[in-house]
């Protein structure tokens, strides 16, 4: 069969992902690098009877699609380093009311203003714990056209399976890099759809009651169950409550529906790890100029592998842990002052062993800032 | 249907305090629906948060219960992705002319069918009495002890200037007046908000000399007079009351149906 072969760049691969998971309400706001995002869908959504808003804000926006997505809709918006931070209280209310949504952040540098058009990895802690508050969160990343594509319907299926937003965060690098893009075929990749309840019409739906396996079953407003959605504290009913025993309940439940699923969630890329005594642990866009280190270095004969975090948060502590034993020593490869790299010496045997290869300026890291660090750890000197 | 079937029993009683106005308006609102005959499936309430925005949890119908000052947000989310369901958005004054302004000017500018009821009180309640954008210039509040300087603003021409297709303002005292506004508010096809001075005793009055609830709706009552009365010529300061537009404008949704109809016709 012949194959749908786009050149695209990579916020266009996310667009592609996220139709092919069903996309059908964007709501956002214009910000460099992700405005690709909000302008193509704009074209294509209506096309297919889907709904597109360009709203007055960017935590309007978030708001948006979260209302939507309670009518039953797969929501989606698209956003960049202030535009993110503007989003997090909304985010937080879709985690307390565990209402399914995806947020694109493709990463800028920052602070503030920053760099709007360079590249960063500096909100990969502001995604873990940007809203206020105990939570656990889902966020997925990827390197190449191919796997946004493939991370984008992830991001849907796992915010409909474990009922959580689910943040996709992209760089610079990666949303504005053109490169192929094979296109799957439908049915091709699974699409996981809301899971509605089947209590009939007339008897007690109770909104906030996990199944035995954990799952909240839901029902679309509009629909024949009327409950309440409230950001407060909230019992089974869906009812503001600050009864410890509940609001114990509560939290636990939002915590380990998807901490408790680390496991299933975790998603990873490796690359010649199997013999390496030395692993790279990198993602995004840096996982890019890791891994032309890694085969670089191969081709001399030098033992470098390769792990791709795919999935940051929750963090794949497991793998990590698992790889970074065999190994003599660990470098982290990012665009930032270390996010990653202290999640990584939080769960290794031997602190360390674990070093940094970073850029923090806006530039792309290359090659040459991991062989300097690489040079220095070998005894090579810089 | 009588009212008690349009409410939640079980979250009874309310949190509103002795002599607060919202429960008039829930009231009102819930005759307005039925007097409509709206079925409860078909409704959605969208609130903020503040008092008035607890008004979600006691009714029996889609209820969403959002951020401070966001609900229209979420609300034009849910009337964009349903565009046949029924709309109701309560707020509070601070929710809705604070820190959601942004929000209100921009549902008053798309006419999305949205419909705003505002329930003003002129104090942040919830949060124990600080002045809002609607405390009046020299009223006192817990963050105003030497009175207020901030001048308020008049909801009525903010809506008005924002291009609102429907302006009403109503008050706790004239609850006849007030269903049929809201009734109008529901059927119009297009953005409505109706203002409703709803009173506070509890830190409003206390702090600004109204001994009682009683005292705060007698001032609804000889305060305010009907749009367009010869009593205003004689006293400037009444405070009118009724419907200031009713025009009919292009509705958003309706809007939208039509991109989506060139969309799919290849653009």
């Amino acid at each position: 069969m012949k194959q749908n072969v786009l050149f695209v760049q990579g916020n266009e691969a996310c667009v592609e992902g996220a139709l092919y998971a069903g996309l059908n309400f964007f709501a956002g706001y214009p910000i460099t690098p992700s405005t690709e995002v909000a302008e193509l869908l704009s074209y294509r959504l209506p096309a297919k009877g889907g709904k597109f808003i360009q709203m007055e804000d960017e935590l309007s926006s978030m708001c948006a699609i979260i209302g939507a997505s309670l009518t039953g809709k797969k929501t989606m918006t698209a956003t960049s380093g202030p535009g993110f931070s503007l989003k997090q209280e909304a985010i937080g209310f879709a985690v307390m009311t565990e209402t399914p949504c995806v947020v694109v952040n493709v990463q800028r540098g920052g602070p503030s203003t920053g760099l709007p058009t360079s590249v960063s990895q500096g909100d990969v802690m502001q995604t873990r714990w940007g809203t206020h508050g105990e939570h656990a969160i889902i966020a997925l990343t990827a390197s190449n056209n191919q796997d946004i594509f493939a991370m984008t319907i992830e991001a849907f299926n796992l915010s409909e399976t474990f009922r959580s937003p689910v943040i996709l965060l992209l760089d610079e690098i990666v949303a504005h890099t053109r490169e192929k893009l094979v296109m799957a075929e439908p049915g091709e990749i699974n699409v996981v759809e809301r899971l509605h309840t089947s209590v009939p019409e007339g008897t007690d739906y109770h909104p906030y009651l996990p199944r035995e396996d954990g799952r909240l079953p839901m029902s679309d407003f509009g629909g024949v169950h009327r409950y309440n959605v409230t950001g407060l504290a909230h019992d089974m009913w869906g009812f503001p409550s600050n009864k410890p025993e509940v609001v114990c309940e509560l939290m636990r439940h939002l915590v380990d529906k998807i901490e408790g699923h680390t496991r299933e969630i975790t998603r990873v890329k490796e690359f010649y790890v199997h013999d390496a005594d030395c692993l790279l642990i990198s993602y995004g866009a840096s996982a890019r100029t890791a891994l032309h280190v890694v085969e670089n270095r191969r081709e001399r004969g030098e033992k470098l592998g390769l792990l791709e975090l795919q999935s940051l948060w929750p963090f794949p502590a497991e793998v990590v842990r698992k790889r970074c034993a065999s190994v003599n020593f660990v470098i982290v490869v990012e665009m930032n002052m270390g996010q990653i790299l202290h999640e990584v010496k939080a769960v290794v045997d031997e602190r360390s062993k674990v070093f940094l290869a970073n850029k923090i300026d806006g530039s792309f890291i290359t090659p040459s800032d991991v062989l300097d660090i690489l040079r220095i750890i070998q005894g090579k000197g810089a | 249907m009588p009212v008690r079937d349009y409410i939640r029993e079980r979250f009874f009683p309310h949190l509103w305090c002795p002599g607060c106005g919202h429960g008039i308006v829930m009231g009102s609102m819930i005759r307005a629906i039925e007097n409509l005959a709206i079925r409860k499936n078909d409704i959605v309430v969208v609130s903020g948060i503040g008092c008035s925005s607890r008004i979600c949890g006691y009714l029996d119908f889609h209820t969403l219960h959002t951020l401070h000052g966001r609900a229209l947000a979420f609300a034009t989310g849910v009337k964009l992705s349903r565009p046949e369901l029924t709309l109701i958005v309560p707020m509070g004054d601070g929710d809705a002319f604070a820190i959601g302004g942004n929000h209100l000017i921009h549902a008053a500018r798309r006419n999305i069918d949205v419909n705003g009821i505002i329930m003003n009180n002129n104090i942040y309640g919830m949060t124990g009495g600080q002045y809002s954008p609607s405390t009046g210039y020299g009223d006192l509040a817990t963050t105003a002890p030497y009175g207020n300087i901030d001048p308020p603003f008049d909801l009525v021409k903010l809506a008005l200037g924002a291009g609102a297709t429907f302006v009403a303002r109503t008050t706790t005292y004239h609850v006849t007046s007030m269903i049929k506004i809201l009734e109008k508010a529901i059927t119009h096809k297009g953005f409505s908000v109706v203002e409703v001075l709803s009173q506070c005793p509890t830190y409003f009055g206390r702090k600004n000399k109204f001994a009682t609830a009683v005292d705060m709706m007698n001032f609804y009552k000889t305060q305010t007079t009907p749009i367009g009365s010869k009593e205003k010529d004689k006293n400037p300061d009444l405070i009118e009351r009724g419907i200031f537009i009713q025009e009919e404008r292009p509705e958003y949704c309706a809007e939208y149906a039509k991109v989506l109809e060139t969309a799919s016709q290849g653009g």
